[in-house]
């Protein structure tokens, strides 16, 4: 099954090494033991909280503070799952995982992705899941105990993200119907830039494309049909 | 923070992500969302893709050189040898390394 679900993963793992080898590095040069990187990656599992975190630990803010900041950087996360609640369901015993490794990334795999014919497709999705979080531990492993010795120099690596993301998009494109979506999330993304500010353009650009769709729902309705 | 408030913190993090996630599916277990979300729910990927690509660009200085042309760029060859090939790994690996050569070489 993990082989299966290897190549799928790959600009993942190319993306994931990237910003967990300096996430790890930044959170070594805060000071603390190198195992707490891995640690966090295992536990929170988040990568734009992570990097956020690393400053919060430094400027030693309250738990209370902490965990509001959670809640506001990961909210987009509550919309994410509406998603997947059918493929999802019966998933049993693997579900609590699957749910509990939902990033950015892992969210459009598994919903653009169908597994190749044949295969458990709760297995390939949680396949996917391990295999993209054990390539983010190993990063931030890497990054924390070896980071200022590598000798080569990983920058411009994680651009495979974007590209991952592009490719996701442009799927996307050939299958729905319609344009309708993705000129509002378009709209709402620049719009969040320019009035959220770029640390909150994530949050903000969901929230206003949700309304927004569910506003508008009986003319995309209509324009789709 | 001292190391034990940092593992403090760590926990109240990871629960509040698990929170975050596992919500649509607990509050949704055992009853139909409701019909307007229902329609949301088909075109929440489509509009999470976009705003994804748009939100990775969000850290360029658009005012200084090399003014994003990179990135922009690589987001372009990436989706014009996608709809070429439509092979994502041809798309993402030759994307990234032109950007890598791009952002290294000094052309821009």
């Amino acid at each position: 099954m993990f082989r299966k679900a290897f190549p799928y993963t790959i600009p993942v793992l190319l993306g994931y090494l990237a910003i967990g080898i300096a996430f790890g590095l930044l959170l070594k040069n805060a000071g603390y033991p190198w195992y707490l990187a891995p640690i966090m990656s295992i536990l929170v599992y988040a990568g734009a909280l992570q990097y956020l975190a690393v400053g919060l630990l430094a400027a030693n803010v309250s738990i209370a503070e902490a965990a509001i900041l959670a809640l506001v950087v990961n909210a987009r996360h509550m919309v994410y799952g509406l998603s997947l609640l059918e493929k999802y369901k019966g998933a049993g015993l693997r579900k609590p995982y699957l749910v509990f490794a939902l990033t950015d990334e892992t969210y459009a795999l598994v919903t653009s992705t169908e597994p190749p014919a044949g295969l458990d497709r709760i297995g390939f999705y949680a396949a996917v899941s391990l295999l993209d979080q054990c390539y983010w531990v190993a990063g931030s492993a890497i990054g924390a105990i070896a980071g200022s010795f590598l000798p080569f120099d990983m920058k411009g690596l994680d651009f495979a993200l974007t590209a991952l993301f592009v490719v996701l998009l442009v799927e996307q494109l050939k299958s729905c119907r319609s344009w309708v979506p993705f000129a509002l999330a378009a709209a709402c993304s620049l719009g969040a830039w320019f009035i959220a500010g770029p640390r909150n353009m994530l949050l903000a650009s969901v929230v206003s494309t949700v309304v927004l769709l569910v506003v508008f729902r009986k003319e995309i309705v209509r324009n789709a049909a | 923070m001292p190391l034990e408030k940092a593992f403090i913190a760590i926990a109240a993090m990871a629960a509040v992500t698990v929170f975050t996630r596992a919500f649509p599916f607990i509050f949704f277990r055992n009853r139909k969302p409701p019909e307007a979300l229902d329609f949301v729910r088909d075109y929440i990927p489509p509009a999470v893709m976009m705003i994804l690509v748009l939100s990775s660009f969000k850290d360029i200085k658009w005012a200084s050189s090399p003014f994003g042309i990179p990135e922009l760029a690589c987001a372009g060859l990436v989706a014009i040898l996608h709809l070429w090939k439509r092979n994502a790994m041809i798309s993402i690996v030759g994307g990234t390394a032109v950007y890598m050569i791009l952002t290294r070489s000094g052309i821009l």
